[in-house]
Order: C-alpha cells, then structure tokens, then sequence
C-alpha cells in the first residue's frame, strides 16, 4: 500500500471515499496469524494458528472463553483482541446478571461492532487492530461472525482470517455446503484439515494450533493438546514435508511489529468486504 | 460555645431540589395509597392461570372497581401486581421499554418469562436499597418454548418459582388450598375451578377483597383475559345465623 496524503487521520476521507487508516487496521488483521472458524446446526468449531516467536517462548493466546456459550478467535495485534474479550466477558456477565439467561450471540456482536465503528469516527483514537471470530449459540442456532475493525460484522458459515488465510479459505469453499449437517467430530476435523491449509506445507501438529468447539449441551472449551493430537493422528491429517520449511509469518500480531513493511502485497484489494 | 456551633451548622439553607437532608424524603415512597390486593396463580397443563379481582382500595375505602391488575408483557408473559397501583403502572412503563428494545432487535430472539422476572427482581431490590421500594408483590408467569414459567418478587426483592403462587393474604389463605388440591397438567376447567375456590375464600375473609374478578390465562398460542364476572357466595352458613350464641357480649 502506498503513503497517501489522506491517510494521517482516521478522521480525513480520501477523495475516493475512502477512510484509509481503517484499512490499514484491516491489513493488521491479514499480518496476524490465522484463525478460521466453522459452523452446522449444533456446533462450532474455532481453530488457530500458534506460533511463538522463538523456542524459548510461549506462544500467544488467541481463543478466548467469553460464556460457556460465546468464544472468540482472534487475528491481529492480540492486544487489542484481549480488551474486547473484557469487553465482551463484560456484557456476558452482565446480561445474565439481570436476565439469568445467556446473552444472544447477535446482540454482542453488534454491541462490539459499535464499539469498533466509535474507534473510525474520533479523532482522538485509532480502529482495533485485531479481527474477530465470533462463535456461539443461542436460541436461533449456531452461529459464526466476523468482526473487523471497520466496524461491520458478517455471519459465516465458515471463515478464515490472518495470513495464508485464503488457501483455508479455498478448502472451506469446497466444504462449506456439508457442514450445516456435520457431526462435531467431523467439524473438528474439518477446522484442523483448514488450519493445515494456512500451514503450507509444515506438519500439522497440536502443539502449533489451538481448537475450541461449542455446541448444543458442550459449553465453550478449548480443547487440549493430547485431544487434538489424537484427532490428527486418526484423520491423518499431516501435512507432507515440502522442501524448505514455510516462512514463519509475523507472530500473532505484536503491537511493535511496526516493521512489517515490505511483505504487503501491491494487489491486495484494500477492504476485503 | 457548643450550642453556638450547633447553630453555624443548622443555618445553612439548601436549595428545595436537594437529595440531601430532610426535603429529600419527600421523595421515597414511605405508604402505599391506592392498593390492589392479592393475585392467585397456578399452573397448569398448557400453560399459566392468574386470578386477581378489580378492585383498587384507598386505605380503607373500597374506592376503585374497575382496576386490571392483570397485564401481557411482550410475547410469553403475563404479570400480576397487588399493592401500589400507581407503582404497577410505573413498572408497566419500565417493561414496555424493554418489550421494545427487545422487539427492536428483531432478531429471533426474545425475552422469555424468566427474563422479565430476573429484571423485575433486579428493579425491586435495587430500589429497595435505596430505601424507595415499588410497593408491590408481583407474579409473573409464561409460557416460552413449552416450557411453562411462574414466579414472584415482592417489594423487597425477594423472588421465587413455584408450581403455584400467591400475594398478600392470598399467600395465608389460598396457598393451603392449593397445596393441597394442586396437581401437575390441571385441565383448564379444573384449574379455573381451583382458582375461584380461592378467590371465594379470600373474598369472605379478606376485606379488601371485592366481588368482580378476571381470570387470565396464558399459553404457548398467546394471552387471553376473561371479562370480569362476579362469584357465587352464600351468605347462609347456620353459624352465622347467630353469631354471638356461643359468646354472649360478643358482636
């Protein structure tokens, strides 16, 4: 993307129409790491990418419990990600408290998008950097949004965000018409066969991805390593070892990753909407 | 020197609008002045019975009959009041807004029985720490989704779910009756039949009771409301026939 002379405030318009500092944040969401997410009837599933900056690190939370009923994937400055989970673990709790009854997955995330549209209307603040994807379930279903920092929201079927999210993309394109009916167990498989896609060629394996399901009866849990490694071992689900290893991308978004010039493509098509 | 101090202190004039001292406790409700009495209500096969008479008395004078103490909130619920009539229409105001947020949504969902009772009890005793309570005892009850819902809050904030509930003297007189006599899947017929054998006990026993009453009825299909009838009573019981027989000075 090149400097342009409109894009110092979030507040100034380009003579296109155009509000670039909101697509900028939206390109923070393409630098982070993948998430993707995918929904039928009864469950969905939410996966991610986890990679740590080096060996000696832990890598970065990106799932996070928002109710036993609502959970939230995030791609971008992770920072950022984490404030809205209060925000949204807030109004959660909140709801319940008055009505003792879960708080409808479709009225959150319009609160949230509210909240992000504020943030490209102030001259004094700056859009989230982080995308979100919205799982839960209430009385009309199983639902799937994504959040972006321009404020709109979209429900999915199924969803991919972050780098290398277009080849998930791809495989979930191919899918997408079967999942409405899939068992949770397939849709697992189908989020991790996904979460191999964005990996190009390394091996799928649990300490490198992060998988939470929610459903009719299962409360939002984020499910842990020897499970998951168990369901790659029985689907087979391991990528085949292509020449060098791909290029670990930018972590999962850190907020001094200022230097990320020069990995942008030219052609992108700024607001992915 | 100490009484001279005490005076600095009483001088001070506060504007009339100020919440502090004693102006502001014209402003907290301290008794009620227009009353309903009690609501009966009970469950049933298809969904929920509430029986509460039409009358609105002014301490003692049994001065208003034609009050409906009997409303639909929204889609699934139907709330009944007793105490300060004019508190139940301030609380009429406060759900009408929330039936229209909700229904603004418009997005599948909507706010269950359950829903509206936790925010009638979560009204109630935030109001009651403030020390201003709505003077009411209310029963909510609905059908949402199949599954029926009954329930009370009182000025207090204190709330409950039960098969069958009941306000004011309607909780030491028609209780009894109905613990004894409620069963699960009432038919209609039969569950009318045990409200007004209530109703009539507390219409001979409570005086603020007044003979014209409605039936409201709620289910899955909806909210109906009888038009107000009257109760058969006899009034001759051999023992009342002479009251004083037995005690002689009595009246």
């Amino acid at each position: 993307m090149f400097r342009n002379q409109y894009d110092t405030d979030v507040t100034t318009w380009s003579p296109a129409g155009r509000l670039f500092q909101v697509e900028y944040a939206m390109e923070a969401v393409k630098q982070g790491s993948a998430a993707i997410g995918l929904r039928s009837k009864t469950h969905v599933v939410l996966g991610c990418v986890n990679k740590a900056n080096s060996e000696l690190s832990s890598h970065q939370k990106k799932i996070f419990k928002v109710d036993d009923h609502i959970g939230v994937a995030i791609a971008g400055l992770t920072a950022d990600g984490r404030v809205l989970s209060r925000y949204m673990r807030n109004e959660c709790i909140n709801y319940n408290f008055t009505y003792e009854s879960p708080l409808p997955v479709g009225r959150l995330v319009v609160q949230l998008a509210d909240r992000a549209q504020v943030c490209t209307q102030r001259s004094w603040k700056r859009p989230y950097g982080v995308g979100l994807l919205v799982a839960g379930l209430d009385e009309s279903g199983a639902h799937l949004y994504y959040n972006c920092p321009s404020g709109n929201y979209f429900e999915y079927q199924a969803f991919a965000i972050g780098s290398r999210s277009q080849a998930a993309k791809t495989y979930l394109e191919r899918r997408f018409e079967n999942l409405a009916d899939s068992s949770r167990d397939d849709l697992v498989k189908d989020a991790l066969m996904a979460i191999r896609e964005t990996l190009q060629g390394e091996t799928l394996k649990s300490s490198i991805c992060t998988v939470a399901v929610v459903g009719v009866g299962e409360p939002f849990h984020i499910l842990d390593q020897e499970t998951v490694q168990q369901m790659i071992n029985a689907f087979e689900i391991v990528g085949e070892q292509e020449g060098p290893a791909a290029e670990p991308d930018d972590a999962s978004g850190q907020e001094a990753a200022a230097e990320q010039g020069g990995s942008t493509d030219e052609g992108v098509a700024p607001m992915d909407i | 020197m100490f009484f001279f101090s005490l005076m600095q202190f009483t001088a001070s004039k506060q504007p009339e609008n100020c919440l502090l001292g004693p102006e502001s406790d014209s402003q907290r409700t301290l008794y009620p002045y227009v009353t309903g009495t009690s609501v009966v209500a009970l469950k049933y096969k298809d969904g929920i019975l509430m029986a509460a008479d039409m009358g609105g008395s002014y301490g003692s004078t049994l001065r208003y009959k034609s009050v409906e103490r009997m409303k639909p909130i929204g889609k699934h619920s139907l709330l009944g009041a007793s105490g300060e009539i004019s508190d139940f229409q301030e609380i009429l105001k406060y759900l009408d807004e929330l039936i229209l947020y909700d229904n603004m949504w418009d997005d599948g969902n909507s706010l269950g029985p359950k829903e509206v009772h936790n925010y009638l009890t979560r009204v109630m005793y935030n109001r009651r720490n403030k020390f201003n309570p709505l003077w009411n005892s209310l029963v909510l009850g609905g059908v949402k989704k199949g599954e029926k819902y009954l329930g009370t809050v009182s000025m207090i904030g204190v709330n409950f779910e039960d098969n069958h509930v009941a306000t004011g003297f309607g909780n030491h007189l028609a209780r009894p009756i109905l613990r004894q006599e409620w069963h699960e899947n009432l038919s209609f017929e039969d569950g009318v039949k045990l409200l007004e054998k209530c109703m009539r006990v507390l219409l001979y026993r409570d005086r603020s009771a007044i003979n014209k009453l409605q039936i409201a009825k709620i289910t899955e299909e909806g909210m109906t409301i009888s038009p107000p009838y009257s109760l058969k009573t006899y009034w001759e019981f051999a023992a009342f026939e002479n009251p004083t027989q037995g005690a002689v000075g009595s009246w």
